[in-house]
């Protein structure tokens, strides 16, 4: 600060007695925070904003989101049409990724494929989601005779071969990527249901508990309005888990031939499909392989960004 | 002890006989028969092996026939397989399985702790990252996509192993990397958050303060606190491995249990679907249970109360 | 911070001491790596080949997959075996003579066949065998004791018509002498006695349900013995010092590994560890077909063999209870195309319903006959379509879904064939991928409109190929009924004359093919193989069995 400047805004001051008024401590002041007030999310999201890579992940997903939806529409070929005589292309001006063993274009395919997946992935991991935390939530908040058996059905239901259900399901039910799905959360649920369950058996002894049932609070209002609403950390970074973890399960599905029906394809059968002759034809591999690489990447580094933004203990 | 041991058993057959009844009616649900193929058998020849294997009973008939059978500890001839029990054809494929999935569990363990630890103590650090990509690779690359590509580099390519078989020590190199890749990964990252904790702990920062030997807080303190979480992720996952991963042995070709399980169901091969079903469903109920029992052990707060939780 | 470098460096060493120790002993493994230099393959004559299955079992009497039929084959001697042209020559029967009414077959037995325990094969092990597969008790009922329907009596003996054996047209008159009576004059019977249902079986057998699973059991009285069998894993045949022709017998061993992975077959095939890849037992993934004919050009088997590979419509099923609009969808893909640009393993189109390679009169049927029952005609095809829906009334085509089980090739196909429906025909048509057992189930009882279907021959005779149509066949799966078809082919059944029976099925085809369009034939199979440039003496038959026995390595 230059000391000896003249224009100084104080330096022609009157100052009167008044302005020397002792203030002293204001008692009551003390006690208000200073810092805006922030609930528990707003409160998070600060933190996840400050991981520069959660956030990174975040904006990847966007884009993959994105890409999906309006991927197909950019370039003018569509998923389904053969072209035989441009077989198993390397990517060109005309194909951005290349054809596939038909004649596809593998720019569409790969970005529909992605469609799929994601709305496979998504759609499963929202019913695992609504399913488990009900089922887990009863069993946490009852506990005893309830929660055994309950816990024994779920265990059951995990140890029934996965591919007759699967089976059956394609019998029963038309092929399609309802199906698919469906057979994704009969058991999918059940992962979640035993995170949830865990949660409310850790939350429902604490004191704030324990204070709104002695004021008479009834089921339905600690289940949904205390406990739940605590126990949303672990459920939001499972349900971000879930998503990569159907997405997985469908290519696995894809793999054994019960996956999504030919002409439609996800990244899992794509890459499937692409796996006898990749060293030939690199391409039809690397694009599909790299977006699900990258979108489960995204989802984990994601999920886990989120986990330490929502508990507190890690700031 | 011996009550919550009886209780839990008790439960244990109950589960076992619900997932005997699913299985048995869900399997009988599904179209197809063992004896169908591409060129038909003729109606009557059919019709006796059907008569002969006792297919051609209603199925609640079929189903307590079955019943009565396991009860005695008969589980019954493959009728894909004609002539081998089905006991024998498990307990042969589950030892291949076995085999590779502990050796993968192990080496997953070893190199998983190992890059978890690192990767804590020199937390934001170089080697956290390069620890961390890697563990983030594994869980990201599909099995399927992994196994093709070492089997392609290292076994035709290369050609320092077998691109597939089941014979010699060198056999197991490819498919325990491609098994082992995502559970490294995944302890890896275990590890390392639980390790960051217990870092910052406050009887870490005690133990600092004292003065103790840094070796003594690591290994005393850091290292035991810090793999509890691995321990008990140790169960269910040695419980997902043993039962053999289909992909791995489709790829490595490996006479493991996945395979066969995958072959029996397409075969319709009803005494061997119920008998690996059986087999798996005791194998995770006793993990759950073995799971159990190391919590108590391991955490004495607690209780062992029945089917009331404490 | 410099115990914290301690123990990085810990661990660096324990992480190097690993990968050092698995790079000590990758180098052992170079060395054992297996045929991978020709002299030492010839030295050892050891063969390494892959199933893609592994055969549920090796009795002769239960086995009915083309992976028993290989390793059966390398086990086993019938009466006759199949030379390089698939032409029957003697076997564990010597000489044999066929009465002028084609009725009555006496096989001479040779001396000095002996099973693996050192026992004669006699007259009397082939009518144990053949009567164990008619026995309506044997437990599994055989599923292909029809093939032994052409003796006289069998189907009685099998159908619990009769329970008394002699009945049965089959007598050993003496240990070396073996008798056979037939219902009709079989031109084929002959060749049909080297397939394994008609194999001799060890009388021992009949005390040990069990033997056919253990290899310690196994009697057998071919060129070569079961020695190991690791369920899902691994099963190896050495050679049998006691069979009769062993001087011929050049191979050691046999070890067959069970992938059931094409690419991994091929992998394993590229890099040494097998000698021999592709088809009966396998399949070379057709992504890689280019490449391999490339870089693997002189190892390349490709052999036209007598199967065909086919969609069949349900005539029972809207819209194709309509012929013309049947015509309309087989006359409007393009077969070259597909076997160029999707199967890419040089089949050969197929107009017809008999592949070539099976006999007929003199030469082959499809020499004799040929095969132009229709053409590919996109012009034509739209005006059968418009004229088939006039007929039906239909102003929109109702909807069509066609079936396929899984599997690569199959998905292929299918996909390249509703394009082409829909660029020629303007059709959409809908493909639908499904399990085996359901896609069997639902294909058998005509809950489909247009099914994937294949078929390979039993017997080198075109019989094989029409019987299966006539409206009483168990495997007619399309619901086609025709009395002039069933006419034809019983008239066949009952004839002599080589000549007229193959007329009448030519007409019979006419029926099936050009009037009716039941089937709408897509390409002739191709015996896709790779053997290393040193093994020699893989026969492959007119239907695509391989036989490995009189194989070496020079």
């Amino acid at each position: 600060m230059a000391v000896n400047d003249t224009t100084l805004p104080n330096a022609n001051v009157e100052l009167s007695p008044e302005d020397f008024r002792k203030i002293g401590v204001d008692e009551k002041q003390a006690e208000v925070i200073q810092r805006e007030s922030l609930s528990a999310w707003q409160d998070a999201w600060l933190r996840l904003r400050k991981n520069k890579l959660a956030m990174a992940s975040l904006v990847v997903l966007v884009l993959i989101i994105l890409a999906a939806i309006i991927g197909p529409f950019i370039s003018k070929f569509n998923y389904y049409s053969n072209d035989l005589l441009n077989t198993n292309q390397p990517p060109s001006k005309e194909h951005w990724f290349g054809t596939d063993d038909l004649g596809r274009d593998m720019f569409v395919r790969t970005w529909m494929g992605a469609r799929i997946s994601l709305i496979v992935g998504l759609a499963a991991a929202l019913i695992d989601l609504m399913i488990g935390v009900i089922y887990g939530g009863i069993m946490g908040f009852f506990g005893g005779r309830v929660d055994a058996i309950m816990n024994k059905f779920s265990e059951i239901l995990y140890s029934i071969p996965y591919m007759l259900v699967t089976i059956l399901l394609l019998v029963v039910f038309e092929p399609s990527i309802g199906t698919i799905i469906l057979a994704l959360t009969i058991t999918g649920w059940i992962n979640m249901s035993w995170i949830v369950r865990g949660e409310i058996m850790q939350l429902k002894n604490r004191e704030y508990v324990l204070a709104s049932r002695s004021m008479g609070a009834g089921s339905n209002r600690l289940l949904f309005r205390h406990l739940l609403p605590n126990a949303v950390g672990p459920i939001i970074v499972t349900l971000t888990l879930s998503v990569p973890n159907a997405i997985f399960s469908e290519a696995f599905l894809s793999f054994l031939g019960l996956g999504v029906q030919a002409p439609v394809a996800s990244l899992g059968s794509m890459i499937n499909d692409a796996l006898t002759g990749w060293m030939y034809y690199p391409w039809r591999m690397l694009f599909p392989a790299i977006l699900i690489s990258l979108t489960m990447l995204a989802f984990n580094i994601f999920g886990d960004g989120l986990r330490d933004a929502l508990d507190p203990k890690l700031k | 002890m011996v009550r919550y041991v009886a209780n839990k058993f008790f439960y244990m057959l109950v589960s076992l006989f619900i997932l005997i009844s699913a299985t048995f009616f869900l399997m009988k649900a599904i179209p197809g028969d063992p004896f169908m193929s591409e060129k038909k058998v003729p109606p009557e020849i059919q019709a006796r092996l059907m008569e002969q294997y006792g297919l051609d009973k209603p199925v609640y008939q079929q189903y307590f026939k079955y019943l009565g059978d396991i009860a005695t500890g008969d589980f019954g001839i493959s009728m894909k397989h004609q002539n081998q029990e089905v006991t024998g054809i498990i307990l042969q494929t589950f030892s291949a399985s076995l085999k590779i999935g502990l050796i993968a569990i192990v080496i997953s363990v070893f190199i998983g702790v190992l890059l978890g630890m690192l990767a804590a103590l020199y937390h934001r650090k170089l080697i956290d990252n390069v620890a961390m990509i890697l563990a983030v690779l594994g869980i990201a690359v599909p099995s399927f996509v992994l196994a093709s590509l070492i089997q392609f580099v290292f076994g035709e390519k290369l050609g320092w192993f077998n691109v597939m078989g089941f014979d010699g020590p060198l056999d197991y190199v490819l498919p325990v990397a491609a098994l082992a890749a995502q559970p490294i990964a995944f302890i890896a990252r275990l590890t390392r958050s639980s390790m960051l904790e217990v870092l910052h702990a406050d009887y870490i920062k005690t133990a600092k303060a004292k003065g103790l030997n840094w070796f003594t807080i690591m290994f005393r303190h850091v290292i035991r606190n810090g793999i509890l979480p691995v321990v008990t992720y140790i169960g269910p996952m040695t419980a997902n491995i043993i039962t053999g991963s289909v992909v791995i042995e489709q790829i490595f070709s490996i006479g493991g249990i996945g395979k066969v399980f995958v072959e029996c169901i397409t075969n319709r091969d009803y005494t061997m679907i119920m008998g690996v079903t059986i087999f798996y469903g005791i194998l995770l109920m006793l993990a759950r249970f073995i799971t159990d029992i190391v919590y108590v052990l391991v955490d004495p707060r607690i209780k062992l109360t029945g089917g009331k939780e404490g | 911070m410099r115990r914290k470098t301690l123990l990085t460096l810990l661990t660096l060493l324990l992480v190097a001491g690993t990968v050092l120790a698995g790079c000590g002993s990758k180098k052992e493994g170079e060395g054992s790596g297996s045929s991978k230099e020709n002299t030492a393959a010839a030295k050892e004559q050891v063969l390494h080949i892959n199933l893609s299955a592994e055969p549920p079992t090796f009795d002769p009497a239960q086995a009915q997959d083309s992976q028993a039929h290989t390793v059966l084959n390398m086990m086993y001697e019938g009466l006759v075996r199949l030379d390089e042209n698939s032409k029957p020559i003697p076997g564990v029967a010597e000489k044999w003579e066929i009465s002028s009414d084609g009725l009555k077959y006496v096989f001479h037995l040779r001396k000095d066949a002996k099973w693996s325990n050192g026992d004669p094969v006699t007259a009397k092990d082939f009518v144990f065998a053949w009567q164990r597969v008619l026995d309506p008790n044997t437990t599994p009922a055989p599923p292909y004791a029809y093939q032994l329907y052409y003796i006289k009596g069998a189907e009685d003996f099998n159908g619990k018509k009769t329970t008394d054996f002699s009945t049965v047209g089959v007598k050993a008159t003496d240990d070396n002498t073996l008798e056979v009576t037939l219902n009709n004059p079989t031109p084929y019977f002959l060749g049909l006695t080297s397939f394994y249902t008609f194999y001799p079986v060890h009388q021992s057998v009949k005390d040990n349900a069990k033997w056919s699973a253990d290899p310690k059991t196994m009697i057998t009285n071919g060129p070569f013995t079961l020695t190991t069998w690791t369920t899902g894993q691994k099963i190896e045949v050495s050679k049998n010092a006691n069979y009769w022709d062993n001087k011929d017998i050049k191979l050691n061993k046999i070890t067959m590994s069970l992938s059931n992975s094409g690419a991994t077959e091929l992998s394993s095939y590229r890099s040494g560890q097998l000698d021999f890849a592709g088809m009966p037992n396998g399949e070379i993934p057709t992504d890689q077909m280019p490449a391999v004919k490339k870089e693997l050009k002189d190892e390349l088997d490709l052999k036209a063999v007598g199967s065909i590979y086919y969609y069949q419509f349900n005539v029972t099923a809207k819209p194709f209870d309509n012929a013309k609009i049947r015509k309309a969808f087989t006359m409007s893909i393009n077969r070259q195309d597909i076997v160029d640009k999707v199967t890419q393993s040089e089949e050969k189109p197929a107009f017809g319903f008999v592949p070539p390679g099976i006999a007929g009169a003199k030469d082959e049927f499809r020499t004799e006959h040929k095969d132009d029952f229709f053409t590919e005609n996109m012009d034509e095809a739209k005006k059968m379509l418009q004229e088939g829906m006039q007929e039906e009334g239909y102003t929109t085509l109702p909807p069509v879904t066609l079936i396929y089980n899984s599997s690569d090739k199959h998905k292929k196909i299918a996909l390249a064939v509703a394009d082409m429906w829909k660029t020629n025909l303007g059709v959409d048509v809908k493909t639908e991928n499904q399990e085996w057992g359901v896609f069997l189930k639902n294909r058998r009882s005509l809950n489909y409109q247009i099914a994937r279907a294949g078929w390979s021959p039993d017997y080198n005779d075109p019989m094989t190929f029409f019987d299966l149509w006539t409206s009483k066949s168990g495997n007619n799966d399309v619901g086609f009924k025709n009395p002039d078809y069933d006419a034809l082919i019983k008239d066949a059944y009952s004839s002599a004359d080589n000549n007229k029976r193959m007329e009448d099925f030519t007409k019979a085809e006419n029926i099936l093919i050009k009037d009716q369009q039941v089937l709408m034939p897509i390409y002739y199979y191709t015996n896709v193989a790779l053997l290393k440039p040193n093994l020699k003496g893989v026969l492959i038959d007119y239907a695509g069995g391989v036989d490995f026995t009189r194989a070496y390595f020079e």
